[in-house]
């Protein structure tokens, strides 16, 4: 009986199962690809029923919509394949957007790119923090970015006091930001997409960038291989966090009205884009690429959602669902992954 | 790790060196004598005017109130293998991270080449060119075996980016040269832990490292693989590398080593040339006594088949596993480190699925995967891993004991602490526990007591069928004569037992009869007249079925 067991074996050893490489790199591209078999056919159905769905404006709505949680979301991809979450972007957004946003109604003349700068600054800080309580104090990033969500929100808050900036006082130029278009493409879609780009080439091909996947595949082994893992966590949190106040600086050229309830709810949003994408949400594994096209898909059923005419009360359900979907998938994907590679090095062995 | 403690006297010290020099005569010199002259170093001539590549002068490491070493020094020479040998706990794996950097000696130092180093942390020990392979392989199973080789070093082109091409060429040289056939482009999740160490092997030499420190290299390997290490071991050596080499198994430390140096409860025994000794010196020396008899004791026939496990397989750990254990037996499973024994146990029990093949307790036949049915069968499990696994360290030993009882103490859905207290009490006496007070948290007790509340805990439910995994992993000898006649009285009041154990001598001790695994296969059954170290020995690595075949 052994012995037929492992000529069975034997024989379907080399044709039927893919190399554990071949494996995993089918899984990744089934992955991306399956965001966006799923995005053409949630376009396709809009389109049938609601041929408007395809009209080049609101693409574009869609692709601007979608720039700020894509950004988002690269910063959050960082620190979660690290074994991580970022929980506060969304107060660093609402904090980002007012301050360097009423720049213009204090000073007159402000120019644009330092508003840009100081809304990144103020992010790079916040995130500093987060970075540093997470590296140094070794506290769990889920509590402390969680009540940095609202040490931050609250000083927006208090700055923010019952104000708000509006469209009046931000300079035309910079309204014009989100809207302007190369060939019937919004500019700013197209410098976030290089962004990203960017951002996912690093993560791939850079030491540094590989350490963080290390990291939160194997922490302890991280340490033991002489990577120096506080840090690598600290500046994860910190471009995050300066990612997230560039974003802001982006809704408020979008939004034009911005009072402390700015990006209230993000962080939750952008870790389901994120994880939609194909992070594992437990580190280690993931591209900034798959995150953004989460981010694209989910921000496509929301609108698709809303020119089909279906009440904006089913919003939080079918996104909610699909996370369901795609964390489920993942499970099924790492089971079966898993399996196989077990079975395979077993007939390696024997 | 009880009764250690730091900073002992001088006096103590003395003592415990005379002691030691008296007892294993004197071709055994207590620290800190130098090595004796014309041991046999036939090779090694201007044996006092060499510097060693690393040495450690007194070095002593605590945590907490327990000292695990004290006072401990060593020197590797380059071009020399240098076995490390002692009993669990006698502190060869502090040593190691000390010299990993991991952990940073109390008091002492260290020398590298002479000069003086300090080791902050792993990147500084990688550094200064010390690497080491750990006996549970530290890889990161999402990332490819060339990025787990070079990770940290990775060749760059243009623009410091990572050259992906000849990182892959690279590693697979050094497979190459290490005579493995492995995949650099394959994540490394999935490869078994012979690959992985291979992975950790081509990463030592791909630092060039001039110190290699090997933890127990060899306890997951086969016959062949083992030769291969050796090979590889052997040209590292020849090129000028010094080499820590850690292993219980004394043929290996003799056919691979040029010096060795005895731990034994946290402290140098000897260190000397090799050439000259027999194993029996280097077991004398890690115990610090003659190996007694087999000290077991008899407890009656067994009785009829308790549990039946027939052609129990999962795909890629275990294959076509088939035995039964009866009442008042102790069974042992033996084998290698990744020979399948503990996953057995796990399938058994229920926390891992079987894939094919049958569990059954009593005649009632197990679900797979289902731990609560087993237990409520009558099956208890006492895993390997007692602080992660078996016991709430926070709570108190009270409650550790009484958490597998629980309905028997409840009253009414309430779990009276008063009755908690009386149940406890009557199995801390009967296992003869040594805790100040049973509400006193868990952690605070010593590596057997711990090892006897989970004991106690299992037992509490009074169970027909008991798997232990390594009942005495790292808990002092005393306490383990105590475990070990403790399993043999309940056999003698009929429980089957089925002992999991790395230890021969524990195996031999306590079992009925001993059942060999090698790579997923139950491979050797012995009875109790039959069964030798040689033969487990020979049988788990594979020797039986080269010389049958």
């Amino acid at each position: 009986m052994i012995a037929t067991l492992m000529t069975q074996h034997a024989a379907s050893n080399d044709e039927s199962l893919p190399s554990p490489r071949r494996l995993t790199e089918t899984v990744f591209r089934m992955r991306e690809s399956g965001i966006v078999v799923v995005l053409v056919v949630f376009v396709v159905v809009a389109t049938s029923i609601q041929h408007r769905f395809l009209s080049e404006s609101n693409l574009q709505f869609i692709l601007v919509n979608t720039t700020v949680f894509a950004l988002l979301a690269l910063g959050e991809t960082m620190v979660v394949i690290s074994r991580n979450v970022d929980l506060s972007v969304g107060s660093v957004l609402g904090l980002s957007a007012y301050v360097s946003t009423n720049l213009f109604s204090q000073v007159h003349g402000m120019p644009i790119p330092v508003v840009f700068l100081v809304g990144i600054g103020i992010g790079l800080v916040c995130g500093s923090v987060n970075g540093a309580i997470v590296a140094i104090g070794r506290v769990p990033s889920l509590v402390v970015t969680l009540a940095t969500l609202y040490v931050i929100r609250g000083v927006d808050i208090l700055i923010v006091g019952g104000n708000e900036v509006v469209a009046q006082s931000l300079p035309n130029r910079f309204l014009a930001i989100p809207r302007k278009t190369v060939g019937g493409v919004p500019y700013i879609a197209i410098a976030v997409a290089i962004v990203i780009a960017a951002g996912a080439y690093y993560l791939r091909a850079y030491r540094s960038g590989r350490e963080l996947y290390a990291i939160g595949s194997n922490p302890d082994g991280a340490r033991l291989a002489g990577i120096q893992v506080g840090r690598r966590i600290f500046t994860a949190f910190a471009v995050s966090g300066a990612i997230a106040g560039l974003a802001g600086v982006l809704w408020a050229a979008q939004y034009e009205t911005i009072d402390s309830s700015a990006g209230t709810g993000y962080e939750l949003q952008v870790v389901a884009a994120v994880v939609v994408g194909g992070v594992a949400i437990f580190g280690g594994s993931g591209s900034a690429v798959g995150a953004a096209l989460g981010a694209l898909l989910l921000n496509t059923i929301n609108t698709a959602l809303n020119v089909l005419g279906v009440s904006p009360n089913w919003d939080s359900t079918i996104s909610g669902s699909l996370l369901l979907i795609a964390i489920i998938l993942d499970r099924l994907i790492a089971v079966r992954v898993a399996n196989a590679l077990r079975i395979r090095s077993a007939h390696r062995v024997s | 790790m009880g009764g250690r403690y730091c900073a002992p006297s001088v006096d103590e010290r003395f003592h415990t060196a005379t002691a030691l020099a008296i007892r294993l005569g004197s071709d055994y010199v207590a620290h800190p004598a130098p090595p004796p002259s014309g041991a046999g170093g036939a090779t090694l001539t201007s044996e006092e005017s060499r510097t060693p590549l690393l040495a450690l002068r007194g070095v002593s490491k605590c945590y907490g109130a327990v000292a695990a070493i004290v006072d401990t020094s060593i020197e590797l020479f380059p071009g020399e293998v240098h076995a490390l040998v002692g009993e669990n706990g006698a502190g060869k794996s502090t040593l190691v991270k000390i010299i990993a950097g991991v952990h940073q000696p109390d008091t002492g130092e260290l020398l590298l080449a002479g000069r003086d180093l300090v080791l902050r942390d792993p990147a500084s020990a990688k550094d200064a060119g010390i690497a080491v392979i750990y006996q549970e392989p530290t890889l990161f199973p999402d990332l490819s075996v060339a990025e787990n080789i070079f990770m940290g070093r990775q060749p760059l082109r243009a623009g410091r980016r990572i050259d992906g091409a000849t990182m892959r060429d690279d590693a697979a040289g050094l497979f190459e040269r290490l005579g493995v056939n492995l995949d650099p482009g394959r994540v490394c999740r999935g490869l078994s832990i012979a690959d992985q160490q291979m992975v950790e092997i081509a990463k030592a030499l791909s630092l060039n490292a001039k110190v290699i420190v090997m933890d127990e290299p060899t306890a997951a390997l086969s016959v062949h693989e083992v030769e291969r290490l050796f090979d590889v071991t052997e040209t590292m050596r020849a090129d000028g590398a010094a080499i820590l080499f850690i292993s219980h198994r004394l043929e290996e430390v003799f056919a691979l080593c040029q010096r060795v140096t005895v731990m034994r409860d946290g402290r140098l025994v000897t260190s000397q040339l090799l050439a000259g000794l027999t194993a029996d010196d280097l077991v004398r020396a890690m115990v610090g006594r003659d190996l007694a008899a087999r000290t077991r004791t008899d407890h009656g026939t067994p009785g009829e088949a308790v549990l039946q496990v027939s052609r129990l397989t999962r795909e890629g750990v275990f294959i076509d596993v088939s035995f039964e254990v009866r009442a008042g037996e102790i069974v042992a499973l033996a084998g290698l480190v990744g020979s399948g024994r503990s996953e057995v146990a796990r399938a058994i029990f229920g926390i891992d699925r079987s894939d094919a093949g049958a569990v059954t307790l009593r005649s009632r036949r197990l679900r797979p995967g289902a731990p609560t049915e087993a237990m409520a069968a009558g099956l208890a499990f006492v895993p390997e891993d007692r602080r992660q696994q078996g016991l709430v360290m926070d709570m108190s030993v009270q409650e550790n004991v009484a958490l597998a009882s629980l309905a028997r103490i409840r009253r009414g859905g309430l779990i009276s602490s008063r009755a908690e207290g009386r149940f406890a009490a009557e199995w801390a006496k009967r296992l003869s526990i040594k805790a100040g007070r049973l509400t006193a948290p868990v952690s605070q007790l010593s590596g057997g007591n711990q090892q006897k509340v989970v004991l106690a805990k299992w037992l509490g439910r009074e169970p027909v069928m008991l798997i232990v995994d390594e009942p005495t992993r790292g808990i002092d000898i005393a306490t383990k004569g105590e475990v070990h006649s403790l399993l043999a009285q309940l056999a003698g009041r009929g429980v089957a037992i089925l002992v999991i154990s790395s230890e021969l001598p524990e195996v031999l001790a306590l079992a009925d009869r001993v059942l060999v695994m090698r790579e997923g296969r139950l491979i050797a059954e012995y009875d109790r007249a039959e069964a030798s170290e040689e033969r487990i020995m020979s049988a788990a690595t594979g020797q039986l079925e080269a010389s049958a075949g």
